[in-house]
């Protein structure tokens, strides 16, 4: 199993967010990767949107599904990750790394820090499997 | 796929399996108010030949489009179809399939949906096209959906009065109950869309821009001129094409800017009957692909390499995400599209110039003919058209109909029958013609108009 990188925070809805300064990297987890299946088409927004804390910000589309991606804190988009629009398998390969999705002028870091911790984030999804 | 009816035999082995003894115990539970109590009021039941008899003779109180001349159009237009079309269609693996999509058994209806896709996309020299939709005033609604869904955050739609008024009629139902803004912008005297009004009714709560060409009149429009007031202002252009012959000649919409072409192939090998069943497109520029509603089928490779037909990018259809899908259209006008695929085939592309060229021909004749009669008739509008064209009557419209009839022409529509009440038009009657138009009729006609 992929250790979650401990320099970000984690949502339940399988979203990270790494704060670096006044802007945060957001992206989806390895777990969720792997639930969704090849991605074949990622819709992010343009820059220059603003959304609130757990809004739709875009869709993922893989194989099986399309499902909507949320902003794990209220933001500005300031970019998307052009790369995606060609190589959407990008977020299967490297969604830690290569593979985030937009990034966003965060307006507080309060709210970064009430989300779920590497460790936190992992029993939580061990958690819902015993569930499932 | 084959529709097989069941035999007596097998209906009591079904009804014994689901544990009932017959037909009406199975359906206990619907009400029985909503029953029919006696027989439908029918005359008694008749031999063969005598209701061959009676319904022949029914059948020749119609007006018979082979032995009349029409001049109807008005976004139905009566052109030939080919007698291998009607024969092949009536093939049951195509009449009485249903939802025919499963790749392992529908190769065939599959490879024409493609093929369907890929003539429509060419004519409309647009990037991609979706499996049909069920006519073309659905289409162009939906069109329009999807020009809002891709720009977001935008309420106002700027629809030109050249759109067929029950297009627009459609496009009123679909949005009563979004909070979405319609603004209509009237044709000006040339009969193509008011450019300077058009533009003015633009602005940055716009998400889309539509016109049809030709129009509602017959006139050709400037498909650039909406694309351009649509782009300066972030909106989507939507092209609505209703005579699908007349790209055969003019530049397709995809060519001149337009973002997503809607409309009515029924022009290819669907007889206008009473108005349809018909067989509406839609295409649109590649981007936009994931935005499309219904179905669309691709090509692909099998696992053994060969050539296969999928429906693919079904993801975003109603089927697997309800809630979020791109449209309520999860089907398609498979017959007919079919229908058409047959027909542009057997056209090919230089069938399709040379019955285009003489739809054309043939209209330049009847206007010709209407310019000439010193008379109380005049063409409206002096702009460019292709089989279709608005003719202002000084007697009433409803007078030139009658005396055509009495010659078994039907000499076109009264436009205060399709847009009634619009400013200008009271006046108006328009025709068409197609290949099928005999000249001895287009004559007869002009000597109707003469007798005033």
């Amino acid at each position: 199993m992929t250790a979650y990188p401990d320099d970000r925070r984690y949502t339940k809805s399988h979203e990270w967010i790494r704060v670096d300064g006044g802007v945060a990297t957001v992206g989806i987890s390895d777990h969720a990767q792997k639930e969704l299946g090849e991605v074949v088409f990622v819709d992010l927004p343009e820059v220059g949107e603003i959304f609130n804390a757990q809004e739709e910000f875009g869709t993922i589309e893989s194989v099986k599904a399309v499902s909507e991606l949320f902003l794990p804190v209220a933001g500005e988009i300031v970019e998307v990750n052009k790369v995606l629009a060609d190589e959407p398998a990008a977020v299967n390969e490297d969604p830690h790394g290569d593979g985030w999705l937009v990034k966003i002028k965060v307006s507080s870091d309060v709210e970064v820090d009430e989300l779920m911790n590497a460790v936190d984030y992992e029993k939580f999804i061990e958690e819902e499997a015993r569930k499932a | 796929m084959r529709y097989i009816p069941h035999s007596p035999e097998e209906q009591a082995a079904l009804l014994s399996a689901v544990g009932v003894r017959s037909v009406d115990e199975l359906f206990a539970t619907v009400p029985k108010e909503v029953l029919l109590r006696e027989p439908p009021d029918l005359p008694p039941p008749a031999s063969e030949i005598e209701v061959r008899r009676a319904m022949g003779e029914m059948a020749s109180r119609n007006a018979n489009l082979s032995e009349w001349t029409s001049l109807l159009g008005g976004g139905l237009y009566a052109h030939h179809t080919p007698a291998f079309v009607p024969q092949l269609l009536s093939r049951g693996e195509f009449l009485t399939a249903y939802t025919p999509y499963q790749p392992e058994v529908s190769q065939g209806t599959l490879t024409a949906i493609w093929e369907f896709q890929s003539h429509v996309a060419i004519l409309t020299e647009m990037d991609v096209a979706n499996a049909s939709m069920y006519e073309g005033a659905s289409a162009f609604v939906e069109a329009v959906l999807m020009a809002e869904r891709l720009t977001k955050k935008r309420s106002k739609v700027v629809v030109s009065k050249g759109i067929h008024p029950e297009y627009r009629r459609c496009l009123r139902t679909y949005l009563a109950n979004f909070p979405f803004t319609i603004v209509e912008v009237p044709v000006g005297e040339g009969g193509a869309t008011d450019a300077a009004a058009l533009a003015k009714a633009v602005d940055d709560t716009t998400f889309a821009v539509a016109v049809q060409s030709p129009n509602v009149l017959g006139v050709v429009e400037s498909w650039r001129t909406a694309a351009d007031a649509a782009h300066a202002n972030g909106a989507l252009a939507v092209g609505v094409v209703n005579e699908m012959f007349s790209l055969a000649l003019l530049k397709g919409p995809g060519a001149e800017g337009i973002d997503i072409a809607a409309g009515e192939a029924a022009s290819f090998g669907v007889p206008p009957s009473f108005g349809g069943p018909l067989v509406g497109f839609l295409a649109c520029r590649d981007a936009m692909k994931r935005q499309i509603p219904g179905r669309l089928v691709g090509r692909t490779t099998d696992a053994n390499g060969k050539t296969a037909f999928c429906l693919t990018l079904s993801t975003r259809e109603q089927h697997i995400r309800r809630e979020k899908a791109t449209s309520n259209i999860c089907t398609n006008q498979g017959l007919f599209a079919l229908a058409a695929t047959m027909t542009i085939s057997i056209l090919g592309k230089q069938g399709l110039r040379e019955t285009a060229l003489q739809c054309l021909s043939k209209a330049e004749y009847l206007k010709a003919g209407v310019r000439a009669i010193p008379g109380p008739f005049s063409v409206a509008f002096s702009g460019r058209t292709f089989n279709e064209f608005a003719i202002r009557c000084g007697p009433a419209v409803e007078e030139v109909l009658h005396r055509c009839e009495e010659k078994k022409i039907l000499g076109g529509i009264p436009m205060k029958r399709l847009a009634p009440g619009e400013a200008g038009w009271d006046d108006l009657l328009l025709v068409a013609v197609t290949e099928r138009t005999p000249r001895a009729g287009l004559d007869g006609f002009l000597d109707v108009l003469r007798s005033f």
